[in-house]
């Protein structure tokens, strides 16, 4: 499902954001929650935005963005099959299974 | 002296020497959490019976001349979120209170053919979130020398067993100054090492370009042991290099001639408690009566590690915890009490006339995952959730993930810069010693704020460590940060033990 923010310049966090980024975070929050969530992540939000101070310097020096803290690329093993996993032990932890498969509600009409 | 009072290492001679068996010394720490957790809670399961039975195997061993590993019988606490087979490894979350894991963790390998007695495992803030403890999904660990203050956290209960002596060596995870923090605060030596060093293989992961393994101890000689023994590369984590493990535990006492220690002079600001800088100020001076010198620098982009860490962090625990759907493992919802309540809902929708409102409405599938999640998760786990996802979200992604990528590139610049001029960064763990437990449940932000000093360093996948350099006039211990290059492992834990031998804090005992 697709869902988009047009960015708030205005910076504060508005409810109906938090519901939508609720949903997207696959968790029900209740009335209360989503008020407390919109005023705490709001507060968060707002500390982070100092990260803006150092838009210039970004700018200047062409930073690069560092998703990793040992550079390493490319680290492949072989394409070859190896044991993993039978399906009791992937089984095991299941809150609900036939012994084949875990299983979930049945989704209709969709 | 007590068989618990003594180090890993005068404990690791003696087993080697035959005056004490693993059995006995297994018994003395079991007495011990008998004795004393239940006011610290810093276990949240052991098994006795299991602890002995084992270290029974390693002495029949022993006696028969067989090799033995590293560690000897000596017995290991271990966190709560590493997979052990068979076992429970719960992260201190309602989400995986049952969850017993299929497999054993890369660490959980290499500690048991070292031949470690699994001691039990600790308490931890939850999926490793946060700086208390106070987060852990069951209950709050204490600091063993207030018990009314936090023991730090997420690995309070590994640093807290430690110190009260209910363990000598234990296994902490650090992806934000986890294993530092605690350390600092409970008055024992804890280290993160580089990114890499250690296999994630098996650890239930919060921030994958974060998270490292690292070991707890009294003394820094005893983090080096426990460091040999769980470092190396291994196939199953990608990101683990392939550097060889230095002799750890061989070369820890030898000192270092010449050290030049960075003092920051961005660390010491408004922030910092009297006495937390007094501490960190006279262990400088410790290590220049030892010959080293001291040189100020300045690491100009650490006032954004904590900004930088809570976007980066939550955003990578956004997409890892995204795993926890009540599908495969973990908590699932009633999911009867669930669907009666969508029925109700679409009634209620449909009564009223709300079209858009009823074909918005979460199908089974969709109220399962969040239904499930909302109820397996503690408030700060959320928290994180709903930031990362934020963050991440089409629209804010550049704003905020992107840029906190090139700020981080930034901080590990200083770093890069400041290890041209010294060979370790020396300072404050904390801003403050323990505080406690309930003061800033209520403000997320300030908990965040703790982070202060610890986080940029798992930033920057650079290793550190932390022991203790003093105490509060309260009583509460102090600790000093080293931070070091890459892959400078040895150095830290030479220079940490350096310290060690002039300085007694590191062998105080709490009142318990």
């Amino acid at each position: 499902m697709g869902c988009t923010f047009t960015r708030n310049t205005n910076m504060a966090l508005i409810r109906q954001d938090v519901e939508k980024v609720s949903l997207l975070g696959r968790l029900l929050l209740n009335p209360e929650e989503l008020d407390r969530l919109t005023t705490q992540l709001g507060g968060i939000v707002a500390y982070i935005e100092q990260l803006a101070e150092l838009d210039e310097e970004i700018k200047a020096k062409q930073v690069q963005p560092m998703a990793h803290a040992v550079e390493m690329t490319n680290v492949f093993r072989a394409d070859e099959v190896q044991p993993s996993l039978d399906r009791a032990q992937a089984l095991a932890n299941a809150p609900q299974h036939d012994e084949q498969f875990y299983l979930v509600p049945a989704v209709l009409g969709e | 002296m007590s068989l618990t009072d003594r180090t890993a290492a005068e404990l690791l001679a003696d087993l080697n020497a035959r005056r004490v068996s693993s059995a006995e010394v297994t018994q003395a720490f079991i007495e011990q959490i008998e004795q004393h957790d239940g006011q610290v809670k810093a276990f949240l399961r052991y098994d006795a019976a299991a602890a002995l039975k084992r270290a029974k195997e390693i002495d029949q061993r022993r006696a028969k001349g067989l090799p033995i590993g590293l560690l000897g019988g000596l017995p290991v606490a271990v966190k709560d979120l590493i997979c052990t087979q068979g076992e429970l490894t719960t992260c201190a979350s309602k989400m995986l209170a049952d969850f017993k894991a299929p497999y054993d963790a890369a660490i959980i390998e290499k500690l048991h053919a070292a031949d470690a007695v699994f001691l039990g495992r600790t308490n931890m803030d939850e999926f490793a979130m946060g700086g208390s403890n106070e987060n852990s999904a069951f209950f709050p660990t204490s600091n063993p020398w207030n018990l009314e203050c936090i023991p730090g956290g997420s690995s309070g209960g590994a640093a807290a067993c430690v110190a009260a002596r209910m363990a000598c060596l234990s296994i902490g995870t650090d992806t934000g100054g986890s294993i530092r923090q605690p350390a600092g605060l409970c008055g024992v030596t804890g280290m993160k090492p580089t990114y890499g060093r250690v296999s994630r293989y098996g650890l239930v992961a919060f921030a994958s370009s974060l998270d490292q393994i690292g070991p707890l101890a009294r003394t820094a000689e005893d983090a080096a042991l426990l460091l040999e023994a769980i470092a190396g590369h291994d196939a199953r984590d990608s990101t683990s290099v392939t550097t060889p493990v230095p002799p750890y535990s061989k070369t820890v006492r030898e000192p270092l001639k010449g050290l030049k220690l960075g003092l920051v002079r961005e660390h010491f600001g408004p922030g910092l408690d009297g006495e937390v800088e007094q501490a960190v100020r006279e262990a400088f001076k410790v290590y220049q009566s030892l010959g080293a010198q001291v040189k100020e620098l300045s690491m100009p982009h650490a006032k954004y590690g904590v900004a930088t860490y809570y976007i980066i962090a939550p955003c990578e625990a956004s997409s890892n915890l995204a795993r926890y759907d009540g599908v495969h493992y973990g908590y699932r919802t009633d999911v009867a009490k669930m669907n009666a309540r969508l029925a109700d809902e679409a009634k209620q929708l449909q009564a009223a006339g709300n079209k858009a409102a009823l074909a918005d409405l979460d199908n089974s599938l969709v109220r399962m995952y969040r239904q499930s999640r909302a109820e397996g998760f503690g408030p700060e786990v959320k928290r994180r959730i709903m930031l990362g996802t934020y963050a991440l979200s089409a629209g804010y992604y550049d704003a905020y993930y992107l840029k906190a990528l090139k700020v981080r590139r930034l901080i590990r610049q200083d770093y890069d810069d400041a290890f041209k001029e010294v060979d370790l960064i020396a300072g404050p763990v904390t801003s403050t010693p323990a505080f406690k437990i309930g003061e800033k449940s209520d403000d997320p932000l300030a908990m965040y704020l703790v982070d202060l000093y610890t986080v940029s360093l798992n930033l920057a996948g650079l290793g550190g460590i932390a022991f203790p350099c003093g105490f509060s006039s309260g009583g509460l211990p102090i600790g000093l940060q080293l931070q070091g290059p890459a892959l400078e492992e040895e150095r830290l834990l030479r220079a940490a033990h350096m310290f060690q031998t002039v300085t007694d804090w590191h062998t105080r005992k709490p009142p318990l």
